[in-house]
């Protein structure tokens, strides 16, 4: 009862909060943008004990993919990177919007698919490799596609703008992303509680003994991660309408960017649970926003220090915390002789 | 696609260029080696994957950048930042790296991602976002009618390195703080129990590997480009050299440092300059999945 209650006043807060904060709109679409990629990241990283560097890759891939099937639909591909502009080549109400829809769709899917090729091959890797893989896989993508020029090389690719009014169009990809997010939560706190939540629990605990029960250890994981991939291209599809104009290095393969972002969010709000990476999204949100604003010059200076000092010294974030010293609120019992072994 | 095999027939028609992209790779890919040196100390004696790497090469490069505009001779800068690199690399290893190198692969990898992050940006708040280098302006050496060329500057370059490579062998092999730091690398806890230092063996070997970064990038700044983004293309080589060398293999790291040198040459002529910093990239995931692919064989034939 108590829950449903929060989840209500929750919910109504997310519907209010754009009309209350109207210029802010953008603003909280990218909030939400940061929780869907925190939650995508805590899916392996800290879920299944597989941490990527490299998940921003299939943002990008979904900016890209979302983008030139929108343009194919009703235009050549090559002549409209060539000019350069969304404001040349003209696009009806149907096309954008059927753009959008199949378009966010088809990055969510290929991003799935690519997940899988790329797991299968970089699952075998433990550890650290796998992380440096993936970075790998990301910053090799950024490279191959600044080079690749019927996307447009280094310019980016510029799609055409919302065809209403300006402030309509930030409700509406604040609304986008805000319902992708949503979905993803309930998808995950129902994926948590089945069978295939615990058995990625037990690939991270010990994944040769996992083995050994008969899991099918490399299944589970190409799983995971294709599901986590296809919500990261889905919101990376939503971002690439909502910027209008993106380039490859530094907006759709921002590797030191939101690839780190997302992986910090998480360790602040708290790995390997639920509510982690959405308290973390917004902590870290708010702060980078702050510092944006009063530190313009040292804003990221004083991320990376962030991002330094929650690796080293706060790396069970806040929901650690809280279950280390409330662990009543989060029904862990702990035996009064022995220590919680849940922080560090 | 055209422009590709155009690029291979002239290959083929004037075998000499072989001989010039192989010598340039050779000449870049001596100061790679530098820096990999570096990295595989750092990874090899206290178990740390340094990503901020690369960052300490720039830095040592806009050292010698900074000196050459004051007027100051350009080789002067080497040394210069030989040693205020080493003041950097003990203070982060202070902050930052003491405090993961117990901790797990991840913590040091994210945490070195931080303090690149850091670094690359005050490098951009402080000397700007353009690319830069240092012109020494001496005589470039010809052979085979032009076809190819060895600028002096380049060469010195190459001779610094080697001359700074053989040093820190010859360090490692002989002093006392080389012989506890291969102690340490082989066994932490022994080291400790005979009485040697290993958290100042730690200090000093990663104050060394920024001094060795910072120098070879006082070096590379003389023959190439910095920029204060570029650190992070530096760091992939280097593990892409050491992950290809194997871990412990020191005379491998320069081996492959030359290699992927004259590999990323061969590609940059061959697929165009704009796809050289992906070709690091490309080889750095090559090497894992060949590794992995030894690795399972391994396991099949233990089992």
């Amino acid at each position: 009862m108590n829950k449903t209650l929060l989840h209500a006043v929750l919910l109504a807060l997310i519907v209010v909060a754009p009309f209350a904060f109207p210029d802010f709109r953008t603003q909280l679409a990218t909030l939400w943008l940061m929780i869907i990629v925190a939650l995508t990241w805590d899916m392996t990283g800290g879920q299944m004990g597989y941490n990527s560097l490299g998940n921003i890759f299939f943002y990008g891939t979904g900016m890209y993919v979302a983008a030139v099937v929108c343009i194919a639909m009703a235009h050549n591909v090559a002549e409209y990177t060539d000019a350069s502009g969304g404001g040349i080549f003209k696009f009806t109400d149907a096309q954008y919007f059927g753009g959008l829809i199949i378009g966010v769709i088809a990055a969510g899917l290929f991003c799935s698919i690519t997940a899988f090729i790329i797991g299968y091959v970089t699952f075998g890797l433990r550890g650290p490799y796998f992380a440096i893989g993936t970075l790998g896989v990301a910053i090799a993508a950024g490279e191959l596609v600044s080079n690749w020029d019927w996307v447009g090389g280094g310019q980016g690719i510029a799609l055409p703008v919302y065809p209403y009014d300006l402030d309509q169009g930030k409700l509406f990809f604040y609304a986008l992303f805000a319902i992708t997010g949503i979905g993803l939560f309930a998808f995950l706190s129902w994926f948590y509680q089945t069978r295939f939540g615990a058995a990625i629990n037990a690939i991270r605990d010990d994944e040769e003994k996992a083995e050994a029960m008969g899991i099918h250890t490399l299944r589970y994981k190409l799983t995971t991660w294709s599901i986590a991939a296809f919500f990261v291209g889905v919101a990376g599809g939503i971002s690439a309408f909502q910027l209008i104009h993106f380039e490859p290095l530094e907006t759709a393969y921002q590797t030191i960017n939101l690839g780190i972002f997302m992986v910090v969010c998480v360790l602040l709000g708290g790995k390997g649970t639920l509510w982690g990476p959405v308290i973390g999204a917004i902590m870290f949100h708010v702060f980078k926003e702050v510092t944006w604003n009063y530190f313009l010059g040292w804003q990221w200076v004083a991320l990376g220090a962030l991002i330094v000092v929650t690796v080293v010294y706060f790396q069970d974030g806040v929901m650690g915390y809280l279950q280390y010293r409330y662990p009543a609120w989060f029904g862990i019992t702990v035996e009064q002789d022995k220590p919680a072994e849940s922080s560090k | 696609m055209d422009q590709i095999l155009v690029n291979l027939q002239l290959l083929a028609q004037f075998p000499v260029v072989n001989i010039k992209i192989i010598l340039d790779g050779i000449m870049i890919g001596a100061l790679f080696a530098l820096a990999a040196y570096g990295l595989a100390l750092v990874w090899g004696v206290m178990n740390v994957k340094n990503l901020a790497q690369g960052d300490f090469v720039i830095a040592g490069g806009y050292v010698a950048w900074y000196l050459a505009g004051l007027g100051l001779h350009p080789l002067l800068g080497v040394p210069v930042a030989f040693v205020l690199l080493w003041v950097i690399g003990w203070v982060c290893y202070k902050l930052v790296i003491s405090r993961v190198i117990e901790r797990d692969l991840f913590t040091s990898l994210l945490a070195t991602f931080g303090l690149a992050i850091m670094l690359a940006q005050i490098m951009n708040l402080l000397f700007g976002s353009d690319t830069q280098s240092v012109d020494l302006d001496m005589d470039t050496l010809y052979f085979f009618d032009g076809f190819v060329d060895i600028p002096i500057a380049k060469l010195i370059g190459v001779l610094m390195a080697a001359a700074l490579a053989t040093g820190v062998i010859l360090f490692m092999k002989n002093s006392r703080m080389g012989q506890a730091i291969r102690a340490t690398a082989q066994d932490a806890r022994a080291a400790r129990v005979l009485g040697i230092d290993t958290e100042k063996v730690y200090a000093f070997t990663f104050s060394l590997n920024a001094a060795i970064c910072g120098a070879a990038g006082a070096i590379i700044v003389m023959v190439w480009v910095i920029q204060p983004f570029y650190g992070i293309t530096h760091s992939v080589r280097a593990f892409v050299i050491v992950t290809a060398a194997g871990l412990g293999n020191l005379p491998g790291v320069i081996a492959a440092g030359l290699g992927i040198g004259a590999l990323e040459q061969y590609g940059a002529m061959i697929f165009g300059i704009g796809y050289q910093q992906a070709i690091a990239v490309m080889l750095l995931l090559l090497v894992l999945v060949f590794r992995l692919v030894q690795q399972r064989r391994k396991r099949q034939v233990l089992q």
